[in-house]
């Protein structure tokens, strides 16, 4: 399957979807847009979750069908009716969530659904070959014979893109691409799809973060509500532009700071150290105490540690050593059940894994750790149905969530709603500590903006906040202290009057706080 | 929008009837096989229906035969709401059987209502037992609960086969030892035959088989009904069910419903077996065979509770079409001579269709839930509203 460089295989010169409509029950996610993409261009792709993005580039991948409306690719006619025919014709995706087997190593992975060169044998070695070539290349260092499932989401993401380049990928679709990574990430990602470009492939970038597209894409077409509002030269495009064009109002991109409130010191660790799931010390001797009235910060680069920090806190992972303490109460070892009563809340990095359960409605998901206590419970056993859509449904009103009902199955809720009904379950718990794993990832303008308001408020009532981000932005303009880690250590905690991005990226490349 | 609505209407329909339609393609590939044993397809098939729901008895007999299999269905729909594969309903079924007729032997002599509520409750007991060991076993040791049930029915049927040989064995029986079978039980230990006495005065099922066993199905699905879906408990198990990782989070003890699921659903595979001997056969016999005591109802039960969408309201009609295929199949033979042998086959073969039509059915699903994950949703009152600072 000796797979080449560009030169040799399809190139797509010019991409063009005309007219494509797509109809959803109940829903019209496609509504008459025109998209037209070049070789050596990046196009952004903008808008808020529910605008049609995904579904316009589901189509041109083959895995919808336009109801209306056609693809030319070169200028002729091309029906794609399977993400297979989309790979012939140098069509490849990397979606937002990662279509990877986890317990299969990278080159099995990127091996998946490709013949193999030497008949009914598996060629791995062949494919882990290529596949140094190709990260060496663009730089996208991977190791091929790793599981997947001991990636970090940023490796991972990595493997997506070798995955669609090893097939020949003319034109790459990235789906919110860098909802998953940090800044450093960001700039390496940049950096290869620079590259890409300037091989003659062509990149449709989707996103709703305003300052990436403007960054690194020479046009921008924004959808809103299914239709295409504009496509723009991304050269006369600035924020407060597009983020109208986007949300149809104008949006506040910055909040007021406001002084901290500090109360008594809330959660304490000291030294705690914990195994990640490769079984190395992903914790290192963490010590760090967070008081009332605070938002610490943690930045890092994916997988330093921070994820292992937020499951050892909410008793999901058990420690190698050290004790944590909530309100100076020693709670080492304690199960999620015991902590939640001592009023911990937390609101999961993968909430789609961890923070909800997908086949269940909005009103049971709203119950997950309190569906056993009153009020949820009348005479004694049985679950009070009437209070569970009550409580469930004053938070779809009070977080504005969007949703149909209260008995709607979750996971046809957007990512961002489903992160609001997360955070109001988890804040209708009146924490004493909370701590909010990526709380904003892949979520929209609209809703990021809500729930940073929500962390404020929180701040503001004495909340002990522990806000881990990969979102540096983020970080800056929410916490009153940062942390930043580096291969399982805190390198250095600084207050946000102090810091600098420059700073902080410095350290979270390793590079120790210099005493000032 | 109107037609969108009726295309979601058309999808649930066909979801609904998909198990309805798998037993029809069953039954039309099972029809090659008929042609080849050179019968009439139409006339066998009569036969078939005839045999199962023709008469007041017939119909009769089919619900005797599916009581066993609906008590161990309903506890499969626990087991499988909490992810954990019971194939074990024949182990805990000779469990509870051994159990509740060793309680009814001892009882003997004590008041009716004594006797069968001691039998039952002994029944349930020892089949939760027995289930929850293999689920503790996962639980605990993480061992595989579809290899612990299979081999902890083979230790059930020895066992049985052991305890009717020896010390269960039927005192008259002594010395012939022609089948391994416990003594009768007493009068006051039997199930009443259950009669319906219609409004016009004519009685129901008069003077068949048909036992109150299928009113303790009924109550019993109630209960689990309730359970899972009205109490917290079912909460639980349905939430380890579809989510560990979540449910660990949301401080749910994973192990715990593990073996309260298998405890629940070897409890309702207990009560098949102890009503079985109460109800109809009135001493506990085998053949030494391992179905020679439940008929298959325990691996039957695992289909019908699919059949029934592992709802335990679902489970009893899919209880009754799978005993109707069991009676239908021996008028069959009686009538145009098919070996009866031949509905094990179409058994296997409505197996292969109903499963696949579950998974069917996830997949449709799966792919609507994808198709809405991205469309829009419809505003509750405002659209976004931000508190806007200074």
């Amino acid at each position: 399957m000796a797979v080449s460089s560009l030169a040799e295989q399809q190139r797509i010169d010019q991409l063009q979807m005309r007219g494509i409509v797509k109809q959803f029950p109940g829903v019209l996610a496609v509504d008459h847009v025109d998209f037209e993409v070049r070789a050596g261009e990046i196009h952004a792709l903008l808008g808020e979750n529910g605008a049609g993005k995904s579904t316009l580039m589901k189509i041109l991948y083959g895995l919808y069908h336009a109801d209306e409306g056609a693809v030319l690719i070169d200028g002729v006619d091309t029906a794609i009716r399977s993400p297979y025919a989309a790979i012939q014709r140098g069509v490849g995706m990397v979606h937002q969530h990662f279509m990877l087997v986890p317990s299969l190593t990278v080159a099995e992975n990127v091996a998946l659904g490709l013949k193999s060169s030497r008949g009914w044998r598996l060629d791995l070695d062949v494919v882990s070959k290529r596949l140094n070539e190709l990260s060496e290349r663009y730089n996208l260092k991977v190791d091929p014979n790793v599981p997947v499932w001991q990636l970090a989401v940023g490796e991972q993401q990595r493997v997506e893109i070798l995955r669609a380049l090893y097939k020949g990928a003319a034109l790459l679709i990235l789906d919110e691409p860098t909802a998953v990574l940090t800044p450093q990430e960001v700039d390496e990602l940049f950096q290869v799809l620079e590259q890409m470009t300037a091989d003659g492939r062509a990149i449709i970038f989707i996103s709703h973060k305003l300052h990436e597209v403007l960054r690194i894409s020479q046009r921008i077409t924004v959808l809103r509500d299914g239709r295409r509002v504009d496509t723009i030269p991304t050269s006369g495009a600035t924020k407060a532009t597009l983020a109208e064009m986007m949300v149809g109002r104008p949006v506040v991109l910055e909040y007021e700071q406001q002084p901290s409130n500090r109360g008594g010191e809330r959660l304490h660790l000291n030294d705690v150290s914990a195994l990640s799931n490769r079984g190395e010390l992903g914790l290192k001797e963490v010590s760090l105490t967070i008081y009332g009235g605070e938002i610490v910060g943690v930045a890092g680069v994916s997988g330093n540690g921070q994820t292992e920090l937020a499951q050892v806190i909410a008793g999901l992972r058990p420690t190698k050593g050290g004790t944590i303490a909530i309100d100076g109460k020693d709670v080492t070892g304690k199960p999620p059940s015991q902590l939640q009563l001592l009023g911990l809340s937390y609101i999961p990095e993968e909430r789609m894994e961890d923070g909800v359960i997908k086949e269940f409605t909005c009103a049971e998901n709203f119950v997950l750790q309190d569906h056993g206590r009153k009020p949820y419970v009348s005479a004694g056993f049985l679950l009070n149905l009437r209070a569970i859509t009550d409580a469930c449904r004053d938070a779809i009103r009070q977080y504005e969530i969007k949703t149909p009902g209260t008995e709607t199955p979750i996971k046809s809720l957007s990512g961002g709603n489903i992160q609001k009904l997360v955070m109001a379950r988890e804040l209708s718990r009146h924490p004493q500590v909370l701590i909010a794993a990526q709380p904003t990832r892949g979520v929209d303008i609209g809703a990021s903006e809500y729930i940073h308001q929500r962390l404020l408020d929180e701040r503001r009532q004495g909340t002990a906040i522990l806000l881990i981000s990969e979102d540096l932005d983020e970080i800056m303009a929410l916490s009153d202290r940062i942390a930043v880690m580096y291969e399982g250590r805190i390198v250095g905690i600084v207050p946000r009057a102090q810091a600098t991005v420059r700073q902080i990226g410095a350290m979270m490349a390793g590079a120790e706080l210099e005493v000032s | 929008m109107h037609s969108s609505n009726l295309r979601a209407f058309l999808d649930r329909l066909i979801d609904g009837l998909l198990p309805l339609l798998s037993l029809i393609a069953a039954l039309a590939v099972a029809s090659l096989l008929l042609i080849a044993l050179n019968a009439d397809v139409g006339q066998a098939y009569a036969a078939l229906l005839e045999g199962a729901f023709g008469t007041q008895n017939a119909f009769a007999e089919t619900l005797v035969k599916a009581i066993p299999v609906m008590f161990v269905a309903i506890g499969i729909c626990v087991a499988f709401r909490a992810n954990v594969i019971n194939i074990g309903g024949e182990g805990q079924m000779i469990a509870g059987a051994l159990a509740g007729t060793t309680a009814t032997l001892a009882l003997s002599g004590a008041p009716s209502l004594v006797i069968i509520v001691a039998a039952l409750a002994a029944g349930f007991l020892a089949g939760a037992l027995y289930g929850g060991l293999a689920g503790f076993l996962k639980a605990q040791f993480n061992v595989n609960e579809i290899l612990s049930t299979i081999m902890l029915n083979q230790v059930a049927v020895q066992m049985m086969n052991f305890l009717l040989n020896g010390p269960l064995l039927d005192p008259s029986e002594q010395g012939l030892n022609h089948i391994p079978k416990t003594a009768r039980i007493v009068a006051e230990a039997q199930l009443p035959r259950l009669v319906i006495g219609l409004p016009d005065g004519t009685l129901l099922f008069d003077r068949t088989r048909l036992h109150y066993g299928l009113l303790i199905a009924i109550v019993l699905a109630a209960v689990i009904y309730i359970i899972l879906w009205r109490t917290p408990i079912g909460y639980r198990i349905r939430a380890v069910g579809y989510n560990e990782r979540a449910s660990r989070y949301a401080g749910i003890s994973v192990g715990r419903q593990m073996v309260l699921s298998m405890f629940l659903a070897g409890g309702c595979a207990g009560l098949a077996g102890v009503v079985q001997v109460l109800g109809l056969q009135y001493r506990l016999q085998t053949d030494g065979s391992p179905a020679g005591f439940t008929a298959n109802a325990g691996f039957n039960g695992i289909v019908a509770a699919l059949f029934g969408g592992l709802n335990p309201f679902g489970a009893i009609p899919a209880s009754i079409l799978f005993g109707g295929l069991l009676v239908g199949a021996q008028n069959m033979q009686r009538d145009l001579g098919i070996p009866a042998s031949l509905i094990t086959t179409i058994n296997g073969i409505v197996v292969v269709f109903v499963v696949s039509s579950q998974i069917l059915v996830k997949w449709r699903g799966r792919r609507r839930a994808q198709q809405s994950t991205t469309r829009t949703e419809v505003p509750l009152d405002s659209p976004i509203v931000v508190e806007q600072q200074a």
